[in-house]
């Protein structure tokens, strides 16, 4: 029972960290109408920036601040380089020139830091484990990352819903040369949902680089995987990117905690762990085409 | 021709003669992973390898190193064009048993002499296994036996296993369950890449093992160790040296502390070569040599043992200067068992903190000259 709550916690926790990846991720392609495959890169962008800022001061919050700031810095300026030349070409163009970006991003890392993993280490606030109400124990840090990836979500849903800048982002999304008729400097606009897709993205890198590695690529996996949860909750929405990735986090970890010992009960020990496994890896592919058969814009997509 | 093209043309004679003239040594083609999340090992191969060249301050060797980006069609490619263009003799490099069973069937079919500084696949060290293959590192489930046999001798019965769900993780898991004496608490496979471990954690924390034995290497061991450490189980690890190799441990940090792992080479163990080769690195890279590093040098000094005794034109001379193994290795004795794989010493080695650095110093020895399971199935 404490093991089943315990692999729903990770579950939970993974689905948050796929949020913050999938929610600038389904902005930027919702609203402005792109396929950034650079999205892992700013995310590896925000791990470096929160390690050397970490590792130069000592203190992990003002790495995490460092993370924000050089994420969204420098998806601003990507997004007045590079992507602002792409909006009207096809989505293959944009593909190609997004890779273009990666193979930058990661060859530029590793030139600034070497090719070996960075070391980042969590706050002693948050570092060890904590004893839950009911005897379970589970990581704080764990714990901290539900918890901002909760904030997040409601202040992103606060900031699409109810302010000026939500009501010009969802008419972007809309028509875009009709507002930018009504005189909302449309540029400047995709500017700043650039910016905030990648500080997010940047935040995630930094979260997860404490608990995993910092190192050159590693955004790439996530990537995948986001663009199953915005696939799954539909493009441009932010409710379902959210859904979507819990959806994702607690299949993927459930699916691997459960499967093996599922099989076990009608098949030999070592065949069962490693069919059990074989599956578990692909149940989210699975979710994603069950979903799209039943819905083919996914679960809160608008556009067909 | 004017004055000024005549001078050109008679320079790039005189370049190319002279180039001519130099290329009468052995061409070494390295094939590795120079970029990517695997980058570390390749560098530090390369790096150990050119070391061993500048110390010997040879000029026989002719060196051409290539990036394979970590994938084997790419590896395949420029094998094919360093056998047919620049036609080297020798080939070496390769950190990965995928691409180097994408490459090395096929190189030592044509005769090329294949000098593998790390990946040792156990297809090539039994019926696959062939004359101009040599194995400078270990066959891969050399350093997993070792870690079986350790946790018998620390007295562990029940032991937790996790592996990356491909061959090499197939393998380590097979390796360790061939000395290791006691009962299976689990046995889990995870996607090769992963770097959430908090469902499988959770499995060991439920799992009522008194050891866990893992092999992920690169940044899928250093995610799992930190988040291990985080979780608040206190279950021992074991593990092979991949994941607290030198520059891994620095990511790492404390969480790497006390664990036991097993290796081939440490940076302390007692030899002249070794103290040389650790001195040397450092003064040349400005960091500490790992497991890797030392393997591309003892590989660059095979090769140069075998320069010395025989002209690689004759391959069948050069071959028993090769299995004569006639270096002085960092690991101290070494020699080639019969399917050209190495028989050595395997320590236990324990992660310390030296000032502030972390490293490994060895505790004990697990296995003495141990070859491998396969060497019997090899018909050269």
């Amino acid at each position: 029972m404490l093991l089943l709550a315990e692999q729903v916690l990770n579950g939970l926790q993974y689905g948050m960290m796929l949020f913050l990846m999938a929610a600038g991720l389904t902005l930027v392609f919702g609203v402005m109408g792109l396929i950034n495959l650079a999205h892992g890169s700013l995310y590896m962008v925000g791990a470096f920036a929160c390690a050397a800022v970490a590792a130069a001061t000592g203190s992990f919050w003002l790495g995490l601040a460092a993370s924000l700031a050089a994420a969204a810095a420098l998806g601003a300026m990507v997004e007045i380089v590079v992507i602002r030349r792409l909006y009207s070409r096809d989505h293959l163009d944009q593909v190609l020139a997004t890779f273009a970006l990666i193979l930058v991003f990661s060859e530029g890392t590793r030139w600034l830091f070497g090719s070996f993993p960075l070391y980042l280490s969590l706050p002693p606030v948050l570092s060890g484990a904590m004893t839950l109400p009911g005897g379970l124990v589970y990581p704080a840090f764990r714990l901290a990352i539900i918890f901002i990836g909760a904030m997040v979500a409601v202040g992103l849903f606060w900031l699409i819903g109810r302010t000026r800048l939500g009501i010009r982002i969802r008419a972007g999304e809309a028509d875009r040369e009709m507002i930018a008729a009504l005189g909302v400097d449309i540029a400047k606009l995709y500017t700043m949902v650039f910016a905030l897709g990648a500080a997010l993205a940047g935040l995630a890198g930094a979260l997860v680089g404490s608990v995993q590695s910092v190192q050159v690529g590693m955004g790439e996996p996530v990537l995948i995987l986001a663009f199953v949860v915005i696939v799954i909750g539909g493009i441009g929405s932010i409710r379902g990117a959210l859904i979507g990735a819990l959806l994702v986090g607690m299949t993927d970890t459930l699916g691997k905690a459960l499967l093996p010992g599922l099989f076990a009960r009608f098949m030999e020990a070592s065949a069962a762990t490693s069919v059990g496994s074989a599956l578990a890896s692909m149940l989210i592919y699975v979710l994603m085409a069950l979903v799209l058969i039943w819905r083919p814009t996914g679960l809160y997509g608008a556009r067909a | 021709m004017t004055l000024k093209g005549k001078l050109i043309a008679g320079l790039a004679t005189l370049a190319l003669t002279a180039g001519m003239a130099h290329a009468e040594g052995v061409k070494v083609g390295m094939i590795t992973t120079l970029s990517g999340g695997g980058a570390g090992l390749g560098i530090d191969v390369r790096d150990g390898f050119q070391l061993a060249l500048k110390m010997a301050g040879t000029s026989d060797v002719e060196l051409i190193v290539e990036d394979d980006q970590q994938k084997p069609d790419i590896a395949v490619q420029i094998a094919d064009k360093m056998i047919q263009s620049d036609q080297v003799d020798v080939l070496t490099g390769i950190i990965w048993s995928n691409l180097a069973m994408a490459v090395v069937p096929a190189a030592v079919a044509q005769g090329k002499f294949y000098l593998s500084p790390n990946a040792g696949p156990s297809a090539l060290a039994g019926a696959g296994c062939d004359k101009n293959y040599f194995n400078v590192a270990w066959q891969n489930d050399n350093l997993h036996e070792a870690a079986g046999a350790y946790a018998n001798s620390a007295g562990y019965a029940n032991s937790f296993m996790l592996a990356p769900n491909y061959p090499a993780g197939t393998d380590a898991i097979a390796g360790y369950k061939r000395f290791y004496e006691g009962a299976a608490a689990g046995e889990v496979y995870t996607q090769l890449g992963q770097t959430d471990y908090a469902a499988e954690i959770a499995q060991i924390r439920n799992s009522g093992a008194d050891s866990v034995f893992f092999f992920l290497p690169g940044g899928m061991g250093i995610a799992f160790m930190k988040q291990y450490a985080e979780s608040g189980v206190d279950i021992p690890l074991v593990g092979p040296a991949f994941s607290f190799d030198q520059n891994i441990l620095q990511a790492v940090g404390d969480a790497a502390l006390g664990v036991k792992n097993t290796s081939q080479w440490n940076k302390d163990i007692d030899n002249p070569a070794n103290a040389a080769f650790v001195e040397a690195y450092q003064a040349e890279y400005g960091r500490l040599p790992s497991l890797y590093s030392s393997q591309g040098y003892d590989t660059a000094n095979l090769l140069l043992s075998a320069i010395a005794k025989a002209d690689v034109k004759d391959a069948d001379a050069f071959r028993a200067a090769l299995e004569a193994a006639d270096f002085a290795s960092v690991r101290g004795d070494f020699a080639f068992g019969p399917n050209h794989h190495p028989i050595q010493d395997i320590y236990v080695r324990e992660v310390v903190k030296e000032g502030e650095v972390y490293t490994n110093k060895i505790i004990g020895t697990a296995l003495e000259d141990r070859g491998d399971a396969y060497a019997a199935d090899c018909k050269m």
